[in-house]
């Protein structure tokens, strides 16, 4: 038996070390890995949630995210392909023009 | 107090391998611990009893997601990352501004008296009760994702394909006299 807010810290601390990533990595491919990292911070504080009121909708809600973020994972890694194929950098500090 | 053993072991291995993604300046190091901090959710989920999600977890996340990073990774050659520095002021504000914030939320979750406690495996989360839930009230959304994925899938091949290969469709893969011009003036590599 712990406590709920446990997980929600737990939830919460997952959820910060994304948007610190996010803010302070220049490789535009970890930058992507922090955002599926804050991603996991919220299933699992949605999971908690669930476990704690015994709904099940909870689970097919991490489920939909699962798919959305598969679905984010194909898409943006195949923009950083693109990017890299026109500036031959991953930095995005050189990425700052929207037209080459 | 096992239970509380298992979350801490597990939430150990989380914040460290979260915390080792920032810390790590070359990527694929960064990959290999987001799948540790994965990987270590799944157990979470497990002590919730989620054993649906937990599964899910590592199929698809820990699995098929960072998979497709690993590749890029591999396929980008990317290097160790260039380090700028950022503004002296942002960290002069921003460093006190996130300690505070993070012990009030803190200090908000622990001390709430109607915050419950989370006994081992609360969820009765067998796969047969979520895919009845799925199938019927959540039928539309699971229709909709279907299509999504699919979108995404077309979307990821037209985005990565080459732009000769969009604008040429019927030369997309060159003849034997074509490839032997590109290699001769070295256009085919990038």
């Amino acid at each position: 038996m712990i406590p709920l807010s446990y997980y929600l810290l737990l939830s919460g601390i997952l959820f910060a070390c994304g948007v610190l990533g996010f803010l302070i990595k220049r490789n535009i491919i970890t930058i992507f890995m922090s955002i599926e990292l804050m991603l996991n911070g919220v299933n699992l504080s949605f999971v908690a949630f669930a476990a704690q009121w015994h709904a099940l909708s909870g689970q097919v809600f991490v489920f939909f995210v699962m798919v959305v973020a598969a679905a984010e994972a194909a898409v943006g890694l195949a923009i950083i392909i693109a990017v890299y194929r026109t500036r031959e950098t991953l930095n995005v500090d050189r990425v700052n023009l929207l037209k080459l | 107090m096992l239970h509380l053993i298992l979350f801490l072991f597990f939430g150990t291995i989380c914040v460290a391998g979260a915390i080792n993604l920032l810390a790590q300046s070359h990527p694929i190091n960064s990959a290999l611990s987001l799948i540790a901090v994965m990987a270590s959710l799944a157990g979470e989920y497990l002590l919730l009893g989620a054993e649906f999600v937990a599964a899910v977890q590592v199929i698809v996340y820990a699995g098929a997601i960072m998979v497709l990073f690993v590749i890029t990774i591999m396929l980008l050659n990317a290097g160790k990352e260039e380090r700028t520095k950022g503004s002296r002021i942002a960290i002069l504000i921003g460093v006190p501004g996130v300690v505070i914030g993070g012990v009030l939320v803190a200090w908000t979750l622990l001390h709430r008296p109607d915050m419950q406690t989370v006994p081992i495996g609360a969820l009765k989360g067998d796969p047969s009760a979520i895919a009845r839930l799925l199938f019927h009230q959540f039928l539309l959304p699971f229709e909709v994702t279907s299509v999504l994925i699919l979108i995404a899938i077309m979307g990821a091949v037209v985005l990565a394909s080459r732009p000769e290969a969009i604008a040429r469709p019927h030369h997309s893969t060159p003849g034997p006299q074509e490839t032997r011009k590109l290699v001769a003036t070295g256009k085919d590599r990038r």
